[in-house]
């Protein structure tokens, strides 16, 4: 929890505001853990190396990190503002297919690659802001729905563009700044991946502690008072649906690159059911929740599906049961109440 | 062309028929409770899976197993509504949508632990399987039986609502919740009666949906984006919005697989889009 | 006599055949704290829908310093002064009261579409939200959450909002609702020492309150307005006697 949960006067609001948006400590050693798996294992004591495994995970790491980005678009809409989606992929689709389209038959430069997603699905989720914003409650959930399983659908039929069932084939891999090529053991993607998500991550932060970010809240909290102080919500929420929809388009982007493939998979219900899962898990909007969500998700995931994938439903079903109705806050929530409990005991 | 056009509504409004027994009880329930039950449709495997049981494992005919899958799907539905449901009444859609849908998951892994991930074989009587031949037509006798259930039911439903006291106290529960309890009608028993017959219809129409469209573990998570299409094509709270919702959609559905089987289920989703853009509380919502 | 706050003319609104509003007309001089009152459905709470744009009038023409505003959108009319609260709380429930009126001031100084600069670069607006706070006691509780605040403070951050839109016009609709008889007093008292500046409108029905705190009061019944005049007229008064006070409606009638 925050320093709000605390008794005494703020004698200076300034400072306490300034406090909310500084780094924690764990914040900064997060970030630096993230960079440890790239260590080479040889640097490690002799008795630690055969336990060093990160490195033959690069790939699943990748694989986190972008699914983390798509997962903090998503918190930014749904946590901050509000609105619900559960058609959510169909951006990470757009910059997917964007991407691997750019790099089939245009350019390879992975940078303006991203970028060219990120506009075109941030283009496509203004437009859709002005129908899907109109809409509330279940009309809402489904709209979404269908919008997204509207646009796998038609690349399911556009074969002659995306390849349809089989997936867009061809995509050419280009080197980062002309010079860093994606080697075979992920490591230049996990490095990609991971710094592409970082400085969207650093973005989102400022967004969620900026004016704008506060008013998003505020919409979320009780939209009509927002109207009552001649808050402009249409505005506010169009503003970051395009910024989410471009955030979750170079996830999809970064996913094409690092893999070189893109396939129908990227636009499916499934992923969007799968991220809201994800920042349930991890608790909405707070955005280390939509990272640790996805983390935990992505492991257990990795682990239970070797096992068998039927179980993996079961339990991550279980859970959703138990956070729904017994942990409003979520996985990360509920660990800080029970933090807080502890502490005062 | 006539002929397929006929073939296609006749086939289409079957399905349709289909689709309205498997979700008039969301949409009566959602109206009333605002509880978005994703489990709905968890509710209608459960029955399929006991018409399956009862017919492969115990011998019974078809028709004496239906009462049975309506029994236990509503059976089940109570305990949920005691144990869970009743906690997230009155939280947001989304708590109750992660909810439900936890629900479905664990229901289509039960499934498939149990059941095995196969379509489930299902005989039914003899009587019901066949054709009739008109003309150059041809009609399928279990889907002439599937059409007549629903309308039979739709029309129990809607005199149910509109000349039975327990019909007046839904409807008043349905228009103004706060209002009928300051009347004394005690909500919470009138939406437990109506949530277990709506899981009940669900569980009826999971059994007499295997003869079309088969049924395995998955089919809580396949039918239920269909149903949640019905329910908000059609307007929450509302029989007549249902069953409109569920017409339209099964017969375009059926019209696009037959005539542009290379879009799949494209034209469905076009439609729900376009209804829902026109009218954004659906064909016949209030709210 | 200088241009009204606001006033209203011929002001007609009615659902079906309940009339809600018939024939309001009012002018209401800057700085004066109005109270109106009126039974139970009397048209208080659409009278200030009206005001405040969220209902659409039949017909008639609502001024706000002259200007006719009947046709803006209630953000329109917030942006030019007209401001209201809620009688049942409405307020955000999981920021502080210091981020909601910072909030709130950065929608009135235009700096809320900024999303790429943190909010501690808005150093004026803090402490404009803190001013406010304070001068409705409630800088104590100023970083703690909405719903962790008492009833009495919600309902001071419900006029803190409005503040934060530094309004021209402020209509309270039952600012005192739910709150104990001692704690009211306060309240009242709190609003009482905001700005002369200030154009107050309230509902209220605790008519000590209304005659102890109103410089003029508007009596309502049935959707029109029965008269307007001093505390002292309107305790004289025979018609108000008669519908409301007579009627002993609330129980607390003045006496």
């Amino acid at each position: 929890m925050n320093a709000s949960a605390l008794p005494g006067p703020a004698t200076n609001l300034q400072t306490w505001i300034a406090a909310r948006a500084k780094w924690h400590p764990a914040e900064i050693v997060f970030w630096l853990g993230c960079l440890l798996p790239l260590l080479p294992a040889s640097l490690l004591p002799g008795f630690l190396q055969k336990y060093w495994i990160f490195d033959s995970y690069l790939q699943l790491l990748s694989q986190i990190a972008i699914t983390a980005l798509f997962a903090i678009s998503l918190d930014l809409i749904l946590g901050y503002a509000g609105v619900v989606s559960l058609g959510h992929a169909a951006f990470f689709g757009l910059g997917a297919y964007a991407a691997g389209l750019i790099a089939k038959f245009w350019f390879t430069d992975p940078l303006l690659g991203l970028a060219c997603a990120a506009l075109l699905s941030g283009a496509i989720g203004f437009l859709a802001s002005f129908v899907v914003l109109r809409f509330h409650g279940l009309a809402l959930i489904m709209i979404t729905l269908g919008l997204g399983q509207l646009l796998a659908e038609g690349a399911n039929s556009a074969t002659w563009l995306t390849g349809g069932a089989d997936g867009l084939q061809g995509i050419r891999a280009g080197k980062i700044f002309g010079t860093v090529e994606f080697d075979i053991f992920g490591q230049t993607a996990y490095i990609y991946a991971l710094m592409v998500a970082f400085l969207l991550f650093l973005l989102s932060r400022r967004i969620t502690n900026s004016p704008f970010g506060l008013s998003l809240q505020g919409i979320r909290d009780n939209s009509r008072r927002m109207l009552a102080i001649g808050a402009p919500n249409q505005w506010h929420l169009r503003k970051v649906f395009t910024i989410s929809a471009a955030m979750a388009g170079i996830a999809g982007a970064l996913l094409t690159q690092t893999t070189q493939t893109c396939s129908l998979e990227t636009l499916t219900f499934q992923r969007s059911a799968d991220v809201l899962v994800i920042l349930i898990l991890g608790g909405v909007g707070r955005l280390y929740g939509a990272i640790a969500g996805t983390i935990i998700y992505m492991i257990a995931r990795d682990f239970f599906s070797d096992v068998n994938p039927q179980f993996w439903y079961f339990w991550i079903g279980l859970l959703l049961i138990g956070v729904v109705s017994y942990m409003p806050n979520g996985l990360l929530g509920g660990l800080n109440w029970l933090l807080l409990k502890w502490r005062r005991a | 062309m006539f002929t397929s056009i006929i073939g296609v509504l006749y086939d289409g409004f079957a399905y349709g028929m289909l689709l309205f027994v498997l979700s008039v009880g969301l949409s009566v329930t959602l109206g009333m409770m605002n509880f978005v039950n994703l489990a709905h449709c968890a509710f209608a495997m459960l029955g399929g899976y006991v018409t399956v049981s009862l017919i492969n494992l115990a011998g019974w005919p078809f028709l004496a197993t239906l009462p049975l899958a309506f029994l236990a799907a509503a059976a089940a539905s109570v305990v949920l509504e005691r144990a869970l449901y009743r906690n997230l009444y009155g939280k947001s859609d989304l708590d109750q949508c992660l909810l439900t849908i936890g629900i479905v998951f664990v229901a289509v892994a039960g499934a498939a632990y149990i059941f095995g991930t196969l379509q489930q074989p299902i005989k039914v009587p003899e009587w019901l399987r066949g054709t009739w031949v008109v003309g150059n037509f041809t009609f399928g006798v279990y889907r002439a039986f599937l059409i007549v259930t629903g309308l039979v039911l739709a029309a129990v439903l809607i005199l149910m609502l509109e000349y039975t006291r327990f019909g007046a106290t839904v409807r008043a529960a349905v228009d103004n919740q706060r209002m009928a309890r300051g009347l004394g009608v005690d909500v919470d028993r009138v939406f437990m009666l109506t949530f277990a017959l709506g899981s009940g219809l669900a569980g009826l129409g999971g059994a007499l949906a295997i003869e079309i469209v088969g049924l395995d573990h998955n089919f809580a998570l396949t039918y239920l984006i269909y149903v949640l299409i019905v329910v908000s094509v059609g307007g929450m709270g509302s029989i007549w919005g249902s069953f409109a919702a569920a017409t339209v959609l099964g017969i375009s559905d059926m019209a696009g697989k037959y005539w542009v089987p290379q879009i799949g289920s494209f034209l469905i989703y076009l439609v729900m889009v376009g209804i829902l853009m026109w009218r954004p509380l659906g064909l016949f919502g209030k709210r | 006599m200088s241009t009204p706050a606001l006033s209203a003319t011929g002001l007609n609104k009615s659902f079906g055949s309940l009339v809600v509003a018939n024939k309001i007309e009012f002018n209401l001089p800057a700085g004066e704290r109005f109270a109106l009152i009126g039974p139970n459905g009397a048209g208080k709470t659409t009278f200030i829908n009206l005001m405040t744009g969220m209902l659409a009038p039949d017909s008639g023409a609502i001024l706000l310093a002259g200007e006719d505003i009947t046709r803006a959108t209630p953000a329109a009319r917030v942006k030019r002064g007209l401001v209201r609260t809620f009688q049942i709380n409405s307020l955000f429930a999981q920021l502080t009261p210091i981020e909601a009126v910072t909030m709130a001031v950065c929608e009135r100084r235009g700096e809320s579409a900024t999303w790429w600069r943190g909010l501690s670069h808005y150093p004026e607006a803090i402490s404009e939200a803190q001013q406010i706070l304070t001068s409705l006691r409630l800088d104590k509780v100023a970083t703690r959450t909405t719903r962790e605040l008492a009833y009495g403070q919600q309902r001071l951050l419900e006029i803190a909002l409005a503040l934060a839109t530094k309004p021209k016009v402020l209509l309270l609709d039952e600012p005192a609702a739910g709150v104990p008889k001692d704690e009211s007093e306060d309240l009242f008292e709190v609003i009482a020492g905001l700005s002369s500046d200030l154009t107050i409108l309230f509902i209220e029905h605790d008519m000590d309150l209304v005659f102890r705190f109103a410089s003029r009061i508007i009596v309502m019944v049935s959707g029109a307005i029965l008269v307007e005049g001093t505390p002292a007229e309107i305790a004289v008064h025979p018609g108000v006697r008669e519908v409301y006070l007579g009627r002993g409606h609330h129980g607390h009638a003045h006496s």
